[in-house]
């Protein structure tokens, strides 16, 4: 992927597609290695191999929030319960907040968890340390730094960035309105969230200094940085809308890029892990690869009338193949061919 | 979009009854699965595995709109529950006895992911025959959910006297003319009488009249169902319904606002009341639109309710709007019949609402 060789005219992906139907919304998609998971709104989780698939009645309930480190999942239901769910199927409960649904999940790349139910944000540390905290307001959205022990939560009036393991309270960044999704750029310079207003907004953590990311016609809610971190790929618009990351300043005072522009909405994105390439899901259930280099398309899932807009994208980590599924349950995986 | 999930919001001041008419909802045989947002655990008699807890988390929009309110808690638990749509039928919304209705009817309107999956059907507001009178005088969230309802049960009505029942009544009517009220006790109500009234959709604003009129058959419908009452219908329905039907003026104990046509009593409210307003004919859309629009801008915190039903000029389909605060949603809808009277009315419920300007602004508008 990574040369500029042209792509033929007609080339498509989706006989390189292999396809299941869940009949239930799908709240997540990742790879562990060769299995992939999916997991659905009815509480289930599927592991499937490519030959045979294991059902696991994980939630009662919706599956609500998703997060995976490649080794196992991490699956936040409205059952109150946060799952670990590795490849063999063995299911340890890492927390039940009874009474409550589990509101957002992130993993660290050090073996910490942090989750929110309702107000409360706990994390736990690799040792099992475990420290909580009360936002202002729910929160829907965690992220862990990319380095240190240290927890981005987003909340009404901006998000805040918590210690667990320090004494002292969190760092707030203020922004007027209700945030919900919050990411960090991968050098951990930017602190980007999404909002319930149709836009995103950032802050250089040297400086609190922000950025605000607007013009889009409905909330962008998947956020993806591309793998050299110099991109932030988007949803909420009829294109991915990828905002550049590069210079100090960040994407202040520059226009954003579009790839993948149709007349649907973009709901999912995913960076590929290597390459300069992103999978962009649409409302219509459509999938398709976009190269960032000269916006080369390539087709992986038609749009379908009848399975609903896609709802979870996720590459393995070598970004060979690539996940998705669909708000009205179907899914599948992409096994990459190479590329004439 | 007939797949939208359909929402019920139940309101009423602390006491009044809103659980009881929860768990009858819930309890009562009919097929039906709802998914339930409450404020407090513990009330609600069954078990119900939708039952979702929630935090009345108000917030304004970041659009320079102050009234523009929403509930961030119904945004995220409405979003959550599509992930298991086809589950339930309908999604039943109870909020705080000190609730304001409004952030949660704007809701649905504010929050695009919300409307696309889900639609406001009707607010229904429990009021206490025996203390809704007080509350009306102390509790300005008690009025408030008078005059925001579509639909509002009169509960209680064995705790009060035949007189002070028809004066609760029409103190509730001088705030809400239009809803659609029944006497209850126990909230015993059919469930067509609370579900599916479809109060919000353009389509079936058929009409704009004050609900009077209508009581007679709602009533009756009410006294088709009284078997439920079990020992409270010692005073026997004739009484009761001739009482109402008979509409004998009763002493108005001395309230210089109260007076009676045709043997209704009438009460104006000092704050919140309704101003309805009717063209005998068309209206020009160049001037009424740029007319509600600024009126609803400059007086949206005082207006809670609005409705409309209009002929524009040279338009063969009828213009229908409704609106909440400054929220405004309107379109064409079936045409006029051959027939049918081109005619334009409009009405607001609201408080301290300027009725003079109000209908000369309207009057000005006709074609």
């Amino acid at each position: 992927m990574s040369a500029e060789t042209t792509i033929p005219e007609n080339f498509s992906l989706t006989e390189h597609v292999t396809s299941f139907a869940f009949g239930e919304h799908i709240s997540g998609a990742a790879f562990l290695g060769d299995i992939v998971g999916f997991a659905l709104g009815d509480g289930r989780v599927v592991l499937h191999d490519g030959e045979k698939s294991r059902e696991l009645a994980a939630h009662e309930g919706a599956v609500q929030v998703f997060a995976h480190d490649g080794e196992a999942l991490y699956t936040g239901g409205d059952d109150g319960r946060l799952l670990r769910i590795d490849v063999s199927g063995t299911i340890e409960t890492i927390a039940n907040e009874k009474g409550k649904w589990i509101d957002a999940v992130a993993i660290s790349g050090a073996g910490a968890i942090a989750w929110s139910a309702g107000r409360s944000v706990k994390a736990r540390d690799k040792q099992g340390g475990l420290r909580e905290i009360a936002a202002p307001s729910s929160v829907r959205g965690l992220a862990f730094a990319p380095k240190g022990y240290r927890l981005a939560f987003a909340h009404k009036g901006g998000a805040s960035l918590w210690f667990p393991n320090a004494s002292s309270p969190p760092e707030v960044f203020d922004w007027k309105g209700s945030h919900l999704d919050v990411s960090f750029s991968p050098d951990g310079r930017f602190l980007v969230t999404s909002m319930q207003e149709n836009a995103l907004h950032g802050w250089r953590l040297a400086d609190k200094k922000h950025m605000r990311m607007t013009g889009y016609p409905a909330k962008s809610r998947s956020l993806s940085w591309t793998h050299d971190g110099k991109w932030l790929a988007t949803s909420g618009a009829e294109a991915c809308i990828l905002w550049p990351f590069a210079d100090k300043d960040g994407p202040m005072g520059k226009a954003p890029r579009e790839c993948g522009v149709r007349r649907a909405r973009v709901t999912a994105v995913a960076c590929h892990p290597k390459a300069l390439v992103t999978a962009i899901g649409y409302d219509d259930g459509c999938v398709l690869m976009c190269r960032l280099t000269d916006s080369a398309e390539l087709l992986v899932r038609r749009a379908s009338a009848f399975t609903g807009a896609i709802s979870a994208l996720a590459w393995n980590r070598v970004g060979a193949r690539l996940a998705f599924g669909t708000a009205g349950g179907a899914a599948g995986w992409l096994d990459l061919p190479p590329l004439p | 979009m007939s797949d939208k999930i359909p929402v019920t919001v139940l309101t009423g001041y602390l006491g009044a009854g809103k659980t009881t008419l929860l768990n009858r909802i819930l309890t009562e045989e009919h097929g039906r699965k709802f998914a339930v947002i409450v404020n407090e655990f513990g009330e609600i008699g069954i078990d119900n595995e939708l039952v979702v807890g929630a935090d009345e988390e108000i917030f304004e929009m970041n659009n320079g709109c102050i009234c523009c309110t929403v509930r961030g808690d119904l945004i995220r638990i409405v979003e959550g529950l599509m992930k298991r749509k086809g589950k339930f039928d309908a999604i039943i919304v109870e909020t705080t006895g000190l609730a304001d209705p409004a952030p949660v009817a704007q809701t649905f309107f504010v929050d695009a992911d919300v409307g696309a999956s889900a639609k406001l059907d009707a607010v229904v507001t429990v009021a206490d025959a025996r203390w809704v009178l007080d509350r009306l005088k102390d509790a300005p969230e008690a009025k408030n959910q008078i005059a925001f309802a579509d639909v509002i049960l009169l509960n209680k009505t064995d705790l009060v006297t035949k007189e002070q029942l028809e004066e609760v009544e029409a103190r509730i009517r001088g705030i809400n003319p239009y809803a659609k009220l029944h006497r209850t006790q126990k909230c015993a109500v059919p469930l067509d009488a609370v579900l599916g009234r479809e109060a919000f959709d353009l389509e079936r604003i058929l009409e704009i009249e004050p609900a009077f009129l209508d009581d007679e058959e709602g009533h009756a419908h009410d006294h088709d169902h009284a078997h439920a009452h079990g020992h409270h219908d010692d005073h026997g329905h004739d009484d009761h319904d001739q009482h109402h039907h008979g509409h004998e003026p009763k002493g108005n104990g001395g309230r210089a606002k109260a007076h009676s046509h045709g043997g209704l009593k009438h009460y104006h409210d000092e704050e919140m009341q309704s101003v309805s307003a009717r063209i005998d004919g068309e209206v020009d859309p160049e001037k009424f639109m740029p007319w509600i629009n600024e009126l609803t801008q400059t007086k949206g915190i005082d207006i809670l309710r609005s409705k409309g039903i209009l002929a524009f000029k040279g338009e063969p389909k009828r213009f229908v709007f409704q609106g909440v605060h400054m929220i405004l949603d309107g379109d064409l809808q079936r045409p006029w019949q051959e027939g049918e009277k081109r005619e334009s009315k409009i009405v607001f419920i609201g408080r301290h609402l300027d009725e003079a300007a109000i209908r000369a602004g309207f009057l000005a508008c006709r074609a």
